[in-house]
């Protein structure tokens, strides 16, 4: 099976070494596999996906994506435009503009078309059941439709890895679910990866393979 | 959506702060475009009373002010004998005072003169105005401040002069001045013999190379310029048009601190939209054009505003009676395109510490940021 994600004794560590967050943990993702990094606050879960996007430079380690090694800026850029899209626990969407301007934000950083652009978008918007909120402010929407919305703006370029931290963790019951569902058929429909960080074992147990980590390490996989 | 699209995004979401930083820049374009289209204005009007008719002009040698120039009348009297030479009049510059005015420009001129054919005459006419007369002709603001008219006498430094006429000039110096018989006026101020400069019209077919020879060949602690070379070389010139600039520098810094202080602003209050930006894929360097292109345009902004402001308010000052004639605001294409690349420039350097700021920015630390 092709690799998507490998990361080999990876440390990281934060205030010049004083919190080390990750100790050697080592990581193999296969193409298409949706997987769970389970564990408590503080654990090291969304530093890996932080480590794996590039985001966070390693003090250790190799961490490789889509076969690019993530050590340089050029690379870390090449990723998050063309093959990493990322969702955090906050929409983090920009208030003031509509929900497409929004979406289009990663088309304006790869350069992308613009016309292609409003294609994907109304393809995913639809998928997620925002396509009649696109012109909408983001101030005026709910929370699940801004979530769903950084799902949209996150798939935007068509990414083969979406690492998702904490995804539905701002959301009431009922959408989290809702959210979690979409996210699920999304990924799975388009034979795309997914990392999920979480510390609901609900949602762990509905992913492929649960990793679970303890104080910087990796401490059991369902693999 | 494009970059510029979002940079218009950007600013239009935070519209105070984006008038404030225009607010600034307006203000600098404003101040600098008034300043040195008053001073330019000024220029030009004592340019042209120095040329009326005239290519040239003769004075003396290094003087830092030409009512500090003395060139003894005979020089024009030589002058006009010489084959390339059309006319050479005397003038002689003096401040004078009249009872409720301490400052009078006056211009002692010969009756041949052309300046005052120039005018229109409002009241009275050229006939009264004679070389050996004290006969005076004034200009049309001073005749309204100094509340004469022809057949009044007038109080004028030590000394009581009938008016002959009152004349519309164009340019504001002499409207407000008083013309003066050159013997009266050299009289007045114990000059007798000697004038500021003489202004020489050159014959056709000759060059001004010419006459430069010949005044320096004879006369060699005067000089004989062009009128362009004058206005080039001319010390209260330079110092003005000098001063314009530095006034309008300065504006410009205070302006350019309001853009440097937006510019922060903005991207401190944003630091986790950045952070965003860049997981989206933006690079260091897209992220610091779009710092960059937010300062260019309210730059952009606040010059149009300023020249707006500037244009407007000199308008309006021209306008205003006490200053009739007074203000020649003169805001030529190389004013406005000097303070647009000031503006430009401004905004670049505004910009500079915001933008690596921004672009140095680690997304994932800045996405904790609180």
């Amino acid at each position: 099976m092709e690799q998507q994600v490998w990361v080999e004794n990876v440390w990281k560590s934060f205030d010049r070494g004083r919190i080390e967050v990750l100790k050697g943990v080592s990581l193999g993702v296969t193409k298409g596999e949706i997987i769970a990094l389970c564990g408590t606050s503080g654990c090291g879960k969304s530093t890996l996906l932080n480590v794996i996007s590039g985001l966070e430079e390693v003090d250790r380690g190799d961490v490789r994506v889509s076969g690019y090694n993530v050590v340089t800026e050029s690379t870390r850029i090449d990723l998050l435009r063309h093959h990493i899209g990322y969702v955090f626990q906050f929409h983090h969407l920009m208030s003031d503009l509509t929900l497409a301007e929004n979406c289009l934000v990663p088309l304006i950083a790869s350069g992308g078309r613009r016309s292609d652009g409003m294609v994907r978008l109304h393809e995913l918007a639809a998928a997620t059941g925002v396509e009649h909120r696109l012109d909408r402010r983001v101030r005026e929407l709910s929370g699940g439709e801004r979530q769903r919305g950084a799902i949209v703006r996150s798939l935007m370029n068509d990414p083969e890895l979406l690492l998702c931290d904490e995804p539905t963790g701002a959301l009431d019951e009922r959408n989290r679910e809702k959210v979690f569902d979409l996210l699920l058929d999304l990924v799975r429909a388009r034979g795309r990866t997914l990392v999920l960080a979480t510390h609901d074992p609900d949602l762990a147990s509905r992913c492929d393979r649960t990793v679970r980590m303890r104080d910087g390490r990796i401490e059991g996989d369902s693999n | 959506m494009s970059l510029w699209r979002l940079i218009f995004t950007n600013l239009r979401r935070h519209r105070v702060r984006t008038a404030v930083g225009a607010t600034g820049i307006a203000l600098g374009v404003a101040t600098m475009l008034s300043v040195v289209g008053l001073l330019g204005g000024a220029v030009k009007m004592f340019e042209r009373i120095l040329r009326s008719d005239a290519e040239m002009v003769v004075f003396e040698k290094n003087v830092s002010d030409l009512f500090f120039s003395n060139v003894d009348v005979a020089v024009a009297e030589e002058l006009e004998k010489q084959p390339f030479v059309r006319e050479a009049q005397p003038v002689l510059f003096t401040i004078i005072a009249a009872p409720d005015r301490p400052v009078v420009t006056c211009f002692g001129i010969r009756a041949s003169d052309g300046r005052l054919k120039k005018g229109e005459w409002l009241q009275g006419s050229a006939a009264g105005f004679t070389d050996d007369g004290r006969s005076l002709v004034l200009g049309e603001r001073s005749a309204e401040f100094l509340n004469a008219k022809p057949g009044d006498t007038i109080e004028l430094g030590q000394g009581t002069y009938p008016v002959a006429g009152v004349v519309r000039m164009e340019n504001g110096f002499e409207n407000g001045g008083v013309f003066m018989p050159l013997a009266a006026c050299q009289k007045a101020f114990h000059k007798d013999g000697v004038c500021s400069v003489i202004t020489v019209a050159l014959a056709e077919g000759h060059e001004s190379s010419e006459a430069k020879q010949w005044i320096a060949g004879r006369h060699k602690r005067l000089t004989a310029l062009e009128n362009e070379e004058f206005s080039r070389s001319y010390s209260q010139f330079k110092i003005m048009k000098t001063t314009a600039w530095v006034v309008g520098g300065c504006a410009f810094l205070l302006g350019g601190l309001s853009v440097t202080n937006t510019m922060i602003l903005s991207v401190f209050s944003r630091i986790k939209e950045l952070a965003i930006a860049r997981v989206c894929g933006f690079s260091r360097s897209q992220v610091a054009r779009m710092i960059f292109g937010e300062s260019l345009v309210v730059s952009a902004i606040g010059t149009l505003a300023g020249w707006g402001l500037s244009s407007g308010g000199l308008w309006l000052l021209a306008k205003v009676p006490m200053l009739q004639g007074y203000v020649e605001p003169r805001i030529g294409w190389q004013e406005v395109a000097g303070a647009m690349s000031l503006a430009a420039f401004t905004a670049l350097v505004g910009a500079l510490y915001p933008a690596w700021y921004a672009a140095k920015l680690k997304p994932a630390e800045a996405l904790r940021f609180e």
